[in-house]
């Protein structure tokens, strides 16, 4: 996803010499093409990711469009003042890039799990939250959010959904309905859509029909295809790399409730509210967390009551 | 670089300016029972002398692209910065009736929204000087010639986060940004020394890459010429270190914690009015 954002960055930058990259002292090897071919759009802040961000609403105040770029939680939580109170509050157009979102980088530890930021920055006004679910998806984002004015937040992941590249069907602001069902929905959002579609498969192999729905914007979130599958479907499952509190299932919750739509069931497939205390890779940590596509399935039976109860017959959307 | 409005103010003007700016301070923080009056009696000089003469501002065209941009990093003085504004004609000086009351957009921090001739919406410290950083690196990629004013105080300086911006500037030799720190001394509980000692503070700035100017933040001779010798230093960002006295021009507020926090009201208000006025007739 990193080098999708960077090729597309790059494009945009070639058309648009007021687009400049802000680094705070990552990306070595990744960032050198672009630093190398657009020198005058390329600032390295050092390790500073407080001035990073200030410096990036300065210059977007006198009508540059900025990324601020680092790892993790150095680009949010770090500096999240200066995003706040500069970058949000003057509506100035900065895009924070996060990379790692999740267990990207699950060898490193706590300090490396980008996993409260998207609670945390989709409550600030003026910001707009993107976690894509494959690179070629990050890169159609990247494109369309250039056309978004004013605060955005990026959270890019290691990992993909892996489905085919679809470009027509990606929509800032709009989800996707990958497949189609009617016993249950599955929503996630960013590359931990690869756990629930696999889920899927595993639910429809015990007969029930599945639909499954990708969140790549979560703020604005689409709230029409929350609604229609809590009204179509028996109920929800939600997926994510990031803790419960407040993240896509706190926003399916709240959509659901602000429409006065119940759904058969709402299970939240999440990092429960615990620092990690172990490493591993990405799906090392999914699987010991209780994220990856077991426990999406095991939430899925319960929630259906799967003793006893006879699934319906499977409407359309398997592949 | 302007159209008709287009001015500095007068020099000789700004005495009588910072005379009104501290009238303005101490009736606004009396209406809205607010905090900070200290603070902004510490700055009505520096405001005077960059509103009334330095600064290249024109309130009929608050954004025009080639003004100078000051920022008020030490946001709690925003009464301050409003004053100014009003006395620059920005806005019309009974709009300050309105500060801190319900409804008003003057906040006690200072706010853009609405503002015309505000720059920047600060309250938490260590915030105004990243972000004048970033417009002053804005003006060198677009070869624009303006400049960029950041005011701050001195307990301010504790924070963090202006040192990476200090770092940043000296690196990258922002000759257009002018850093104003408003050292008083005090800080909000204890004097600086005895909080987080700041000296030798000119020697910090210049070991960042920094030129440094020290002057009386009262004396608008000193801030003035400290001013313009600031605009004609090249590949380095300043320093106005302004040694100032909190409270200044209230002999009651002067040296004072306490008006850090106190709002004159009663009896301390008339007095204070009393002694403003004394002052502006010398």
């Amino acid at each position: 996803m990193r080098d999708a954002f960077i090729a597309e960055l790059t494009k945009l930058a070639a058309a648009d010499t007021d687009r400049v990259l802000i680094t705070g002292d990552l990306g070595f090897g990744v960032l050198t093409k672009f630093w190398e071919t657009y020198p005058d759009q390329f600032i390295n802040a050092g390790v500073a990711e407080q001035n990073m961000t200030a410096i990036a609403c300065g210059m977007a105040l006198e009508g540059f469009k900025c990324y601020t770029y680092s790892i993790a939680n150095f680009t949010t939580l770090r500096c999240l003042e200066h995003i706040r109170n500069d970058v949000c509050y003057h509506d100035a157009d900065v895009t924070v890039v996060s990379v790692g979102g999740g267990f990207s980088y699950g060898q490193l530890g706590v300090s490396h799990f980008a996993t409260e930021d998207i609670a945390i920055l989709r409550a600030i006004p003026n910001m707009k939250v993107i976690a894509p679910t494959d690179p070629w998806e990050a890169a159609e984002l990247t494109a369309q959010m250039a056309a978004v004015p004013g605060p955005k937040y990026l959270r890019l992941d290691k990992g993909k959904a892996g489905l085919p590249e679809k470009r027509d069907d990606v929509v800032f602001g709009k989800g996707r309905t990958i497949a189609d069902g009617r016993d249950i929905t599955l929503l996630a959002t960013g590359a931990i859509l690869s756990e629930a579609l696999e889920a899927s498969e595993r639910l429809r192999e015990t007969g029930y029909s599945v639909r499954v729905v990708a969140l790549h914007t979560l703020k604005p979130v689409d709230e029409d295809i929350i609604v229609t599958a809590a009204r179509e479907t028996g109920g929800l499952v939600t997926v994510e790399e990031h803790t419960i509190c407040g993240g896509l299932g706190s926003i399916v919750a709240e959509v659901c409730m602000k429409h006065g739509v119940m759904p058969g069931f709402l299970k939240f497939v999440g990092l429960d509210d615990v620092f990690p205390t172990v490493v591993g890779d990405q799906d090392y940590l999914r699987a010991a967390y209780g994220l990856n596509a077991d426990a999406v399935v095991a939430a899925a039976l319960k929630a259906l009551g799967h003793e006893g109860r006879t699934p319906s017959k499977q409407v359309g959307g398997a592949p | 670089m302007a159209g008709s409005n287009w001015q500095r103010g007068k020099p000789q003007d700004t005495v009588d300016m910072a005379h009104r700016i501290r009238r303005h301070v101490v009736e606004m923080t009396s209406a809205g029972k607010s905090s900070h009056v200290g603070s902004c009696l510490s700055i009505a000089d520096i405001c005077a002398v960059l509103y009334g003469a330095v600064l290249n501002v024109d309130p009929e065209n608050p954004t025009h692209p080639d003004r100078d941009r000051l920022i008020l990093s030490k946001g709690h003085a925003g009464a301050a910065i409003y004053a100014s504004l009003a006395e620059r004609g920005f806005m019309p000086r009974q709009m300050l009736r309105q500060h801190y009351q319900n409804g008003s957009i003057l906040s006690g921090h200072v706010s853009h929204k609405g503002v015309p001739g505000v720059e920047l919406s600060t309250g938490s410290l260590g915030h105004g000087l990243g972000v004048g950083v970033g417009l002053a690196k804005a003006a060198k990629v677009r070869d624009a010639s303006h400049r960029v004013f950041v005011l701050l105080s001195d307990g301010e300086c504790d924070e963090g986060s202006n040192w990476e911006a200090i770092l940043f500037a000296g690196h990258h030799r922002l000759d257009n940004l002018v850093a104003i720190i408003d050292y008083n001394k005090i800080q909000s509980l204890a004097p600086v020394k005895e909080t987080l000692d700041l000296e030798p503070f000119a020697d910090k700035w210049r070991a960042f890459g920094w030129a440094t100017i020290e002057a009386d933040g009262h004396d608008h001779d000193a801030l003035t010429a400290a001013f313009a010798e600031a605009d004609g230093i090249e590949h380095k960002p300043t320093v106005v270190i302004c040694h100032t006295t909190k409270g200044n021009g209230v002999s009651f507020m002067e040296n004072t914690v306490l008006w850090h926090y106190r709002t004159p009201q009663g009896e301390e208000f008339d007095n204070a009015i009393c002694e403003l006025t004394e002052l502006a007739a010398k």
